[in-house]
């Protein structure tokens, strides 16, 4: 009654078949990675040291350290963090917990999408418009961190209202049927169980924008520089525009020097990442609703 | 302005639109001050609609519109000058399911009290109020040794009794349940039945429910609904064994619902 047919037997098959090629396909995503990060290792591993990461540059970016290259990117970042988190989250809390929906919330929702959508080479060219131009910082941090910033903005926004909108509805009734306000429903509620949410959202912004290059190229990083910068109005050197200066426009660099800057540019990818990660796994741990 | 206070709520014609859809037709509800009245209905009659019209809480639905009055101890709580915040700390709710934050039970129970109090309140004071409300709703004894635990810990009646202790040092006045025991057991239910039959003697209790055994237990006065609009009312034992209303009696013996 129950024996195996031909046709089970052929859906069988069928069956494997899949099976094997799905495999096939997920191990076509994973084997670049580990490939990419392999080969940085191989080649980059040897240029690695403590005085590589803390000293200058010499003979002509030939040989040396990467110490202004790392400040710098540390620089951009920061001050991008400082401009886009506050915009990011108090956007974000507004999307989430006051807006109707009308038509304006949809405009705004439509904008963040769009500007999440923009090839980073158009936002260099805004940022040379609006903040190096018309604003007139000139090439400098300030005006590279502020495009990092736009550029990014949309990333905060959308993680930290995910963040936000993970908070049950629950916990806000509980609070409004208390005779809490909105706000001191936020505070006291909404934010204290996002905050992992909306931690591990920047540090996903940080970690993408480490790496930019052309934004920062444009508008305020450096091919090489003598000094470090001392304030924000100071062109600064970055780990994304030097790897590419060593890689095609200085001759005569030893191979293991660009994949050392590649090396320690995903290195800081990598433990942020894992942070987040950790972060997240932390969240998940304390969640129980 | 407070007029004499015949009715803890009392509301008059109130019409209430989600969009374009009608929820409320005309109800004119009155409800006895410090007694418990039970909202029975079947799914989806307005029963929750209204509860959560009196409180204000309905107006987070952006789509919301109401017409008429309600008042509530006396007040028109759809005043201009009504400030949502202190009216729904008169007025308390309790939700289906128990909705502890996930705090410790002190940080619960004192949890609107301390928001209220601004920076730093009191610590004996607060103390004394969490006893208090604990010993209120029969929770001190069970509870008291692990004060600093977390509230999601607990089983779900003594989850609702917390949700029920929360409300009381903001000193409401009337409390709104709604469905309060639907997502508990037949021995956690009659539990709770029982704690808010004694909190009758201190708060005007509206009580929606969809268990009909419940109501008949519960309650002194019944109000049955049905599409929207308020079919019959009136003491609870009088509305079960002789209702008014052909609809009212289809409902209570079970032929819909």
């Amino acid at each position: 009654m129950f024996e195996r047919t031909v046709k089970d037997q052929r859906n069988q098959r069928t069956e494997r078949l899949f099976r094997i090629l799905f495999l096939l396909m997920s191990g076509v995503l994973i084997v670049p990675v580990f490939a990419v990060l392999g080969f940085l290792f191989y080649k980059g591993a040897p240029a690695l040291s403590w005085a590589f990461l803390t000293t200058w540059p010499e003979d002509g970016m030939t040989a040396g350290g990467i110490l202004p290259a790392l400040f710098g990117t540390l620089w951009l970042v920061g001050v991008a963090l400082l401009v886009s988190v506050p915009i990011g989250v108090a956007a974000a809390i507004y999307l989430s917990e006051y807006a109707k929906d009308n038509w304006m919330t949809r405009v705004i929702n439509l904008a963040i999408i769009n500007l999440a959508g923009v090839p980073s080479i158009v936002h260099a060219l805004f940022g040379v418009g609006a903040f190096v131009l018309f604003f007139e910082f000139g090439t400098s941090i300030l005006a590279a961190s502020l495009t990092l910033a736009v550029m990014t903005l949309p990333v905060v926004i959308v993680s930290t209202r995910e963040a936000l909108q993970a908070v049950p509805q629950a916990f806000r009734e509980a609070s409004w049927s208390l005779g809490n306000t909105r706000w001191q429903t936020i505070r006291h509620v909404v934010l204290p169980n996002s905050g992992s949410g909306i931690l591990t959202g920047i540090i996903l912004e940080v970690s993408r924008t480490v790496g930019e290059t052309v934004p920062v190229m444009f508008t305020g990083a450096a091919f090489f520089l003598p000094y470090l910068p001392t304030s924000v109005f100071d062109q600064t050197m970055a780990m994304s525009l030097h790897l590419f200066v060593v890689t095609t426009q200085v001759p005569g660099v030893p191979e293991q020097l660009p994949f050392g800057v590649a090396l320690v540019l995903i290195l800081m990818v990598l433990v942020l990442n894992s942070a987040s990660i950790l972060f997240r796994s932390r969240l998940r741990r304390r969640k129980k609703w | 302005m407070a007029e004499p206070q015949a009715s803890a709520i009392r509301t008059r014609g109130l019409n209430l639109w989600y969009g374009d859809f009608q929820a409320l037709f005309d109800v004119d509800l009155d409800v006895a001050p410090k007694q418990v009245t039970s909202l029975i209905g079947p799914s989806g009659c307005g029963k929750s609609t209204l509860l959560r019209s009196i409180n204000r809480i309905n107006e987070r639905i952006d789509s919301v519109r109401m017409e008429g009055e309600i008042r509530v101890l006396g007040h028109d709580v759809l005043a201009p000058e009504i400030e949502k915040a202190q009216l729904r700390k008169r007025v308390g709710m309790v939700f289906q399911r128990p909705n502890p934050l996930p705090l410790s039970i002190r940080d619960n129970v004192l949890f609107g009290w301390r928001i209220d109090h601004g920076g730093r309140p009191d610590k004996d004071e607060g103390e004394a109020l969490l006893e208090e409300s604990l010993r209120r709703v029969l929770l001190w004894d069970r509870v008291k040794d692990r004060l600093g635990q977390r509230a999601t810990g607990l089983s779900l009646e003594e989850q609702q009794k917390l949700c029920i202790a929360r409300l009381l040092p903001v000193q409401p006045q009337v409390l709104l349940m709604d469905e309060p025991c639907s997502a508990l057991d037949p021995a956690a239910t009659s539990a709770v039945e029982e704690l808010i039959w004694e909190l009758r003697e201190q708060y005007t209790i509206l009580l929606v429910t969809h268990n009909m055994a419940q109501a008949r237990r519960a309650s002194d006065d019944c109000v049955f609904m049905l599409m929207g609009k308020l079919v019959e009312k009136g003491p609870t034992g009088e509305l079960f064994l002789t209702p008014q209303r052909q609809e009212t009696a289809d409902y209570i013996e079970g032929r819909y619902g």
